[in-house]
């Protein structure tokens, strides 16, 4: 459908501000495709013909560029788009498991996409499972840098850690249901498909300072040098990062113990005098969808 | 004596508001900035030069000497670009770091830039990320709103513009001639080195391509000396750098030591592996393209020519460990599948070679493989190797191959099983 008159005075404004960030305009073709991902869901012809005039290039060479990278969707997306890791780490850690109970889960069977598009016509190009109501599409990822989290689980680029097939299908029917759900680590909220493709454009929805720091995978070797006062060398012999003194190394150890707080990561399953073994990393921070599965 | 692990950039990770600015400052943030404006800017290549500092992103390319190379008074614009793109199977070092700590980054391309003479620096940071993405945004935004980026910085004449730019899912363009074609606006195709992009980069013109923590490094060089980076590490791999453990371990994470720490170390640290009873089988030391290693390999110092020296590479210092649930052509075909999904098609070795690599070591897990389909894999692969036109395709061959060299009977059982004989439930994080 073509773009509105309004709506495209406010997206040529928002182009002018993208185009503006670079010494030459084209650098902001990746952008600007978010841009128009972020107003329909998908990189459509309209989305693809508003870009080439914006730069002055073609179609065809917006459209070379749009289909060379995975991110960008060429049918309507769903408003939640859910991806497995199933890179090696985390297949071999529980994300093959996850991704075939998921995928049928939502209502198709895992590696059998192409039947299951015969029989709902809802799933895209790029091999996603959407579900009948079209709210969330599950689909396969790459590695996503957060292998010390695995099996991680991805809801529009917003990082879901440490999932287990059960944690991954209350997700989905959170998801569905319209229920809260709050990513591991990232903000308070989690936006829409299409919010995300803002965000990638280069249009912040100021929820930068929401969530923790730092996830408590993040933190193990610090708590860990922090107990047992380990630092780097300074220029001048001191330490280069002001040490702790002994009554703060002691209440930061007992802070793990403590419920989570807004910001704060709990502790990383290293129990206070390096006892590392005394707590198995099922201990550690609580991924946010409850995720104890013994199977 | 120097401790064993020694947190510069992960320091202060724990704090609540680490990833800003007030944060940052709090632990001495922007002080080296101040102390590299007063400096000669060839000073400042000079101390990372004398740091001995290597490439953070996995070839270990003295930092010092690729900014040495961009030619001065060439009357063109230089560039600097920090690869965020952040993709190698196993790697999850400048994610977190970007997340925890975006400042520090930004302070080092602020010293960086005013060294290579640039007045513009992107951030190239893989899309898939949308949290770091926020950060990365928001601490540029305070870190104009605070004068140490935009026009006249802290009253020294220099100017800086910084962007976020994000990725749009191509592992390719973790490569830097590809980077930069993406960053141009095009397909992320690799690029003809020479002209290397230290005299042609990003719009044909002196450009340095440096990893995340290779510039996030920068400020404590600056800070604290050269000699104080080059007093920790070994011999040719000065300095300390981020170890990230994934993988059957009690407590996987990043751990912050000096180069040279060895895996059983780590392993130790991180309160040994996952489950009694199930030894270390197989790692890669730093990532996907470097050539697996085994519990042989667990006391080989973790530098660039420690590792070199045990037949494999550094790398990202990602540390992937599989115990002995672990099927290992299970895990070799899922990498060179990765492989195959992100050749970008450029060169017929990588592109032909990655398809028909999957196809024989498919035959090989499903046990209808034969011992030519063994030689057939070496051969492809050594005909991919050295003949590809980047580092992508380089990379291709190195998990088959690898298995195949300390793996070959448990491979060839697969046939001799029809099927594979492991069951991949006793690998999961929730295995008893």
């Amino acid at each position: 459908m073509p773009f509105s008159e309004d709506t495209l005075t406010r997206l040529k404004a928002d182009a002018a501000e993208i185009t503006g960030r670079y010494p030459r305009a084209r650098s902001a073709l990746l952008p600007l495709l978010y841009l128009v991902q972020a107003e329909e869901g998908y990189v459509s012809d309209e989305g693809m013909a508003f870009c080439a005039e914006v730069l002055g290039i073609t179609q065809t060479e917006v459209r070379g560029v749009a289909t060379f990278y995975t991110m960008y969707k060429h049918e309507p997306a769903a408003e939640y788009q859910v991806g497995v890791c199933i890179n090696t780490t985390c297949a071999i850690m529980g994300g093959d498991q996850i991704w075939s109970e998921l995928a049928e889960h939502v209502g198709g069977h895992a590696g059998d996409e192409a039947a299951h598009a015969d029989a709902l016509g809802g799933t895209s190009d790029h091999g996603d499972i959407k579900s009948a109501d079209g709210k969330v599409a599950v689909e396969r990822l790459e590695c996503n840098a957060a292998c010390d989290y695995a099996p991680v689980v991805m809801v529009n680029w917003e990082f879901f850690d440490n999932q287990t097939p059960q944690s991954a299908k209350q997700l989905v029917d959170d998801l569905q249901a319209g229920r809260d759900v709050v990513p591991t680590r990232g903000p308070s909220r989690l936006c829409t498909w299409k919010q995300a493709n803002r965000i990638l454009a280069g249009f912040g929805d100021g929820q930068a300072a929401e969530g923790p720091s730092a996830g408590h995978a993040s933190l193990v070797g610090l708590k860990l040098a922090k107990e047992r006062g380990w630092r780097a060398p300074s220029a001048n012999g001191r330490s280069a990062e002001s040490a702790p003194e002994k009554s703060e190394q002691v209440s930061a150890a007992e802070k793990g113990n403590l419920p989570p707080q807004h910001g704060a990561a709990t502790d990383a399953g290293v129990a206070a005098g390096g006892s590392a073994e005394s707590a198995p990393r099922d201990n550690a921070e609580t991924p946010a969808r409850d995720s104890k599965e013994s199977s | 004596m120097t401790d064993t692990l020694t947190p510069v950039l992960t320091a202060f990770w724990d704090e609540p508001d680490s990833f800003m600015i007030d944060g940052y400052r709090r632990h001495h943030g922007y002080e080296a900035l101040q102390k590299a404006l007063a400096m000669e800017p060839d000073d400042v290549i000079a101390a990372v030069k004398g740091s001995v500092l290597r490439g953070r992103g996995g070839a270990g390319f003295p930092t010092g000497m690729k900014w040495s190379f961009i030619p001065q008074n060439d009357g063109k614009p230089h560039y600097l670009t920090v690869n965020a793109d952040e993709s190698e199977p196993g790697t999850c070092k400048d994610i977190p770091l970007m997340m925890a700590n975006p400042h520090v980054l930004i302070e080092g391309i602020i010293i960086t830039c005013y060294a290579i003479r640039a007045s513009h620096a992107f951030i190239y940071v893989r899309g898939e990320v949308l949290h770091v993405i926020r950060r990365l945004q928001h601490a540029v935004a305070q870190a104009y709103e605070a004068g140490y980026i935009g026009k006249d910085i802290l009253g020294s004449g220099f100017d800086l513009d910084v962007v976020v730019h994000a990725g749009a899912g191509a592992y390719i363009c973790g490569e830097e001639t590809a980077l930069l074609t993406s960053l141009e606006g095009y397909r992320g195709l690799p690029r003809n080195r020479p002209p290397f992009p230290a005299v042609e980069g990003l719009y044909a013109s002196p450009t340095v391509i440096n990893n995340v923590e290779s510039i996030s490094s920068v400020p404590s060089i600056i800070a604290n000396g050269s000699d104080w980076f080059s007093g920790l590490g070994t011999e040719k791999s000065k300095g300390y750098g981020i170890f990230s453990l994934s993988g059957h371990v009690k407590n996987p994470g990043q751990y912050e030591a000096p180069l040279g720490i060895t895996l059983r170390e780590l392993i130790d640290l991180a309160g040994g592996m996952l489950r009694p009873g199930h030894p270390l089988k197989f790692w890669t030391p730093g990532g996907s393209s470097t050539p697996l290693l085994t519990h042989e390999h667990l006391d080989i110092p973790l530098d660039f020519e420690g590792v070199g020296a045990a037949g494999s590479m550094l790398g990202t210092r990602a540390l992937q460990l599989f115990d002995d649930t672990t099927c290992v052509l299970r895990a070799a075909l899922r990498w060179t599948e990765f492989y195959q999904h992100e050749s970008c098609g450029k060169c017929t070795p990588c592109r032909e070679g990655s398809y028909w690599l999957v196809r024989a070591i498919e035959r090989l897990e499903q046990g209808e493989g034969t011992d030519e389909d063994l030689e057939t894999i070496l051969d492809v692969g050594s005909n991919i190797m050295g003949r590809a036109f980047c580092a992508l395709g380089d990379a291709v061959p190195v998990p088959i191959s690898s298995a195949i060299k300390y793996f070959r009977d448990e491979i060839i059982l697969h046939s001799k099983n029809g099927g594979c004989p492991f069951d991949p439930a006793a690998s999961t994080a929730w295995a008893v």
